[in-house]
């Protein structure tokens, strides 16, 4: 099995995150032979070109036809199958989001969906190929667990995880080639259980996939400023880890949501819901992607735009605080 | 089973597809479900394999409604083959119930899938048909489509797939009733070449009469060419069995007063 640790943290980071959805896919399945993988025609954009080599027969490629992929995932899944799915965001999680709402969902079969590429790490691919909207869609879904990781390490940790896992899952793979590190050493990672990677007394920046790093960023830039800011990794936004949520702002008083995926309905608003529903009354700067189609460049020059960059953020979090 | 056995199994099940639509006093998809009946005795009567006393056997043969509105004429294949009883049949869209206007996924029912959004049963059958290839399990794989059906594109995303993968023990039943929601199927979205359209993807298309017991039972026994899945293309009436609803697509979902219950049974009774 592979093992989190600095070199290995350092040549994922390097590879990038769907090329270490590859790596971690190809480790599993010496241990799991009911392993099935299936692509719509994206095997070598998904990193799975060793996978294919090595495991021919638990690879399927169905063309150029996310619904029918989801489909027989689903069939798969339900003659006993550990079925991974996977294709860019927009195309699993909405050209064939009702094929995952009817089989992943409504049967609940055991059919991990992955989106690759999602937010907008497709750069100049442009708006078609982002992946801005699927955790509202996907969160939405009866009985689906939504997996973000924070960074290649974690996407290591998911992978293993999903494959022991039974149930319905949509993994949203962000970040691009040169992902930041955010783990270098091994840790105890659990669906459903946010992992708290900095404390701090006076405002909790709560963050999923990338933006975990660039929140992470933020608050040593804000330590310098004197600011004490905590950072919690919020890698599965359903179920939602609302515990360590009210822990955090408990203590902080202060809530700062960052992803990288419309404001409307990702982890900001999951995590509004939450403070709603237990009556936790506390002022919530909430960072993401505005509700339009964006302008596209190289991923890096649209985390400038887009105020996502570490130094932006806790620039936003300094206004917030009136500091 | 006899053609003869068949032909009352078909019979017995509309009687009680007819009782149950007027006895739940709800409007239900009558002509869609009455269309595909001979095809599902034909199915339950003597093509699938599967233990009644058993329905999560692992080596039943599988069965897709895809056009999970036609949800009468499965219960009543489930019914009348002994699989759900009297009992349960009775409870058929009965609030909270197991047996409501689409089917919902339920192995110890015999229902094998959830459907009611057109257009996804063939993939799923090609995801069983394929994972029982790679276990090297025998049974096959049959999935019911209705033609309205057919205008989702998925189906043709699943149909070019099955082709491509020689799924043998794979068999598509398309009812041909050319009828859908809105009216005649040839005003809407003509589908009329459907097993010539079949044949273009690569699949073994046979053209049946899909009343006709004996067409049904050759066409399931027929052997495929070159590992081709199989379709049958079954030409149907919408509303079969029952002179005033047949071909009327006011009676694609519609309620059953007492009067035209008895009416009905009264049509079966003397055909």
């Amino acid at each position: 099995m592979l093992e989190i640790n600095s070199r290995n943290a350092r040549q994922w980071s390097r590879l990038g995150s769907r090329a270490t959805f590859g790596t971690a896919i190809l480790d599993v399945a010496e241990t799991h032979p009911d392993l099935m993988v299936l692509s719509a025609d994206l095997g070598n954009s998904s990193g799975l070109d060793r996978f294919i080599r090595a495991y021919p027969e638990q690879f399927l490629n169905t063309g150029i036809a996310e619904q029918n992929m989801v489909g027989i995932a689903a069939g798969l899944a339900k003659e006993g199958f550990n079925v991974f799915a996977t294709s860019f965001a927009p195309f699993i999680s909405m050209r064939g989001g009702e094929q995952v709402r009817m089989n992943l969902g409504y049967m609940h079969l055991n059919v991990k969906a992955v989106a690759i590429g999602s937010g907008i790490a497709m750069g100049l691919l442009g708006n078609s190929h982002y992946g801005l909207e699927d955790l509202a869609v996907m969160r939405t879904i009866p009985g689906l667990t939504v997996v973000s990781p924070a960074d290649c390490s974690e996407i290591v940790k998911t992978v293993q995880a999903a494959a022991d896992f039974d149930g319905p899952m949509y993994i949203r793979l962000t970040g691009g080639p040169d992902n930041p590190v955010v783990y270098a050493e091994d840790y105890d990672f659990q669906f459903g259980k946010a992992v708290s990677l900095r404390e701090g007394a006076e405002v909790t920046l709560v963050a999923t996939g990338t933006m975990v790093a660039q929140s992470l960023k933020a608050a040593e830039i804000l330590a310098e400023a004197g600011i004490l800011a905590g950072v919690l990794n919020m890698h599965t936004i359903k179920p939602l880890d609302g515990e360590a949520l009210l822990q955090a702002v408990a203590k902080s008083g202060r809530l700062v949501s960052v992803e990288e995926h419309t404001m409307i309905g990702g982890l900001g608003s999951a995590l509004a819901e939450h403070l709603a529903a237990t009556g936790t009354l506390v002022p919530h700067l909430m960072i993401g992607l505005p509700d339009k189609y964006v302008k596209a460049g190289q991923y890096g020059w649209m985390l400038e735009q887009l105020g996502l960059t570490g130094a932006a953020i806790a620039e936003r979090v300094r206004s917030f605080l009136g500091r | 089973m006899s053609i003869d056995k068949i032909q009352a199994m078909a019979l017995s099940m509309r009687r009680r597809m007819l009782e149950v639509s007027h006895q739940c006093g709800l409007t239900a998809h009558l002509g869609g479900g009455l269309s595909m009946v001979e095809a599902m005795a034909c199915l339950y009567g003597q093509v699938l394999r599967f233990d009644a006393n058993n329905p999560r056997w692992d080596g039943r043969d599988r069965f897709i409604l895809s056009k999970g509105h036609g949800v009468l004429g499965y219960y009543a294949a489930l019914w009348a083959s002994g699989v759900i009883s009297d009992d349960v049949f009775a409870t058929f869209q009965a609030n909270g119930g197991d047996l409501i206007a689409h089917p919902v996924l339920n192995l110890d029912l015999g229902i094998e899938s959830s459907n009611g959004s057109l257009g996804q049963g063939l993939s799923m059958g090609i995801g069983i048909a394929l994972a029982a290839r790679k276990k090297d399990k025998d049974f096959r794989t049959y999935v019911l489509l209705g033609d309205g059906e057919c205008n989702e594109g998925s189906v043709w995303e699943a149909a070019m797939l099955a082709a491509h993968l020689r799924l043998s023990k794979l068999t598509a039943i398309v009812d041909y009733n050319k009828l859908q929601s809105d009216g005649e199927s040839r005003n809407i979205l003509q589908v009329d070449n459907m097993a010539q359209r079949f044949a273009a993807f690569g699949w073994h298309a046979i053209e049946v009469d899909g009343h006709d017991v004996g067409q049904l039972l050759d066409a399931f026994a027929q052997p495929t060419t070159d590992e081709r899945p199989k379709v049958i293309v079954a030409h149907t009436v919408k509303g079969k069995g029952v002179p005033f609803m047949e071909n009327d697509n006011s009676w694609h979902h519609n309620r059953l007063s007492k009067d035209a219950l008895d009416k009905a049974l009264a049509a079966l009774d003397q055909a």
